[in-house]
């Protein structure tokens, strides 16, 4: 790798063992990925907060300064975490104090967390705890180079906001943290965000569901490329693009997708593709429709649900409106918990939204989701959700059966006990 | 004897049994890192272990979790011996750094394709060499 003189003497150690550190991990990484040189970053998102088993055991035995070393700069050095260089922010993690009594949670996890936000809160980490950090202030501009994590982040930040990032992980966005480096590769390139499958959407895709469902065929399709979506579709608010980035992120691998007209890097399909020349398109039909539906759905025999999960991605403020106006009224059966980011669960409390959904026998909670957090209502068999990415990942981690449908449907089945859910 | 010729991600000489994955693998709800076990439900591995083994698979999908959970088989004690992959992503760039095993990619004819589960495999990473001997 090509260093610049300044990330020569990080390297070397002009700013501290930590920098240093960081250095040689950004080197590693970058060489392992054939990249020729970092760029400048000032907007990083990562996680140091989540517990883990391994992180806990870090911390009992060495303290904070050794977990960021181990498990966020890859080092086994000994040297005290500096201040984080470029803003950075805590994405979601595990469930927090306002979740005790109706998550079932290790109390020694939400303490360590708890340290943990003392402690990386007091080096300038922004603790946003959540998926969605562009719903609650941070949102980077177009042609950004910002280093994320959280694959739905990351590909929301890529194709609806024009800013580039891969999709880091722990240890590089770490590391990006301290230095305001990340290997210049993949999606900070221009060439490498052209797209390269074209979509022809036959069906009308006008619902949130629908985006999902159109998502996780996306992803399903091509994998690690990036798809560009024409067709018959309404627009697209920020929850429909929120929910079919998460789904095709779930599915497949995708960072960057364009929607000719709505997103900033497409203003035709043209300029999607970098070329006149377009690829054969693969269309998305009534079929292909009703097969991601049968995908989505195969993971459930039992319709007794006991759980339904909303707000994955973290619901916006809209959401917890909508979700409010559903449950209004309404007496629950099964468990019910909308995960939203804390700064909006504030907005939810204040405007009465909370209240609406506890009284219905709801949980708005903050901070988490069942799967980050591997936690659930105990006894939960089958739980029913609106979530493509969360029907696609929740039965694996807690071997639960899965029911994927509307708000509406979720909501019925939270009232009856029944999933009665249809395309 | 078969012969593969890739390059280098993470520097290291590794020798064992491969487990090949035809479909690619998810980290965060795809492996249990206290197991080193493969536990997304619908996977041609599902419940298979790939601690000790060399892991031939076509590349990392899901979420950004992959190297964290896979730094976490390291800690554990549970990860691969070695990754070969076929497609490098970020993901399973920093995935291989942080589990600090012999991967290799970028080679000249595709792993998932030419090694087999069973296999006797060497892999030289700083020399960009793969060797495989089948099994019976």
């Amino acid at each position: 790798m090509k260093l610049t003189d300044d990330e020569k003497a990080m390297r070397d150690g002009a700013e501290g063992p930590a920098v240093a550190a960081a250095m040689d991990l950004l080197v590693r990484y970058g060489e392992a990925l054939d990249c020729e040189r970092l760029c400048d970053t000032r907007n990083v998102a990562g996680t140091m907060t989540q517990p883990s088993p391994a992180k806990a055991k870090l911390v009992a035995e060495y303290g904070w300064d050794k977990a960021y070393a181990v498990i966020n700069l890859d080092s086994d050095e000994e040297f005290e975490v500096p201040g984080m260089k470029v803003p950075t922010c805590q994405l979601q993690h595990g469930f927090s104090d306002d979740s005790v009594g109706i998550a079932p949670y290790p109390k020694q996890y939400v303490e360590l967390q708890s340290d943990a936000e003392s402690f990386y809160g007091r080096k300038g980490v922004n603790i946003l705890a959540t998926c969605t950090p562009y719903q609650v202030g941070n949102l980077p501009v177009r042609g950004e180079h910002i280093a994320w994590m959280e694959s739905s982040a990351v590909v929301y930040a890529n194709s609806v906001l024009g800013a580039r990032t891969n999709c880091e992980g722990g240890a590089s966005t770490g590391a990006a943290s301290v230095t305001g480096k990340i290997p210049c590769w993949g999606n900070h390139h221009e060439e490498n965000r052209r797209g390269t499958h074209l979509i022809d959407v036959r069906v009308p895709v006008k619902s949130f569901l629908d985006w999902g469902m159109l998502g996780y065929f996306a992803g399903d399709l091509v994998q690690e490329e990036r798809p560009v979506i024409v067709g018959d579709f309404g627009q697209p608010e920020l929850v429909d693009l929120k929910h079919f980035g998460a789904a095709a992120a779930s599915s497949g691998g995708v960072e960057m997708y364009h929607i000719p007209g709505v997103t900033p890097e497409a203003p035709t399909v043209e300029a999607a593709f970098g070329s006149a020349k377009l690829p054969e398109s693969v269309h998305y039909g009534q079929a292909e429709r009703r097969r991601m539906y049968e995908l989505l759905n195969s993971q459930g025999d039992n319709t007794a649900v006991d759980f339904v999960l909303l707000g994955c991605p973290h619901a916006s403020i809209d959401q917890i409106w909508r979700a409010a106006r559903a449950l209004d009224g309404r007496k629950l059966k099964a468990q019910l918990w909308l995960m939203v980011p804390r700064a909006l669960k504030v907005v939810a409390d204040r405007s009465g939204y909370t209240e609406i959904i506890e009284k219905a026998g709801g949980r708005v909670l903050s901070d988490s989701c069942p799967a980050m957090s591997r936690s659930a209502p105990p006894g939960t068999k089958v739980f029913a959700t609106d979530s493509a990415k969360q029907a696609h990942y929740l039965p694996a981690i807690l071997g639960i059966e899965a029911w994927f449908g509307t708000l509406e449907d979720c909501v019925n089945a939270a009232v009856t006990g029944r999933w009665t859910g249809e395309l | 004897m078969i012969l593969l010729h890739g390059r280098k991600v993470v520097p290291g000489i590794a020798e064992g049994e491969a487990l090949v994955s035809h479909e690619t693998i998810s980290g965060w709800g795809g492996i249990d890192p206290a197991k080193g076990v493969i536990i997304e439900r619908r996977h041609e591995l599902f419940g298979v272990c790939f601690t000790g083994k060399i892991l031939v698979f076509p590349g990392a999908k899901g979420s950004s979790g992959w190297s964290g959970f896979f730094q976490s088989t390291r800690l554990a004690g549970t990860a691969p011996l070695a990754m070969l992959f076929t497609n490098i992503t970020t993901k399973v760039a920093l995935g291989a750094v942080v589990t600090r095993v012999p991967s290799m990619t970028g080679f000249d004819r595709d792993p998932v394709e030419v090694i087999s589960c069973g296999d006797w495999v060497r892999v030289d990473a700083g020399a960009g060499i793969v060797e495989i001997k089948p099994a019976e």
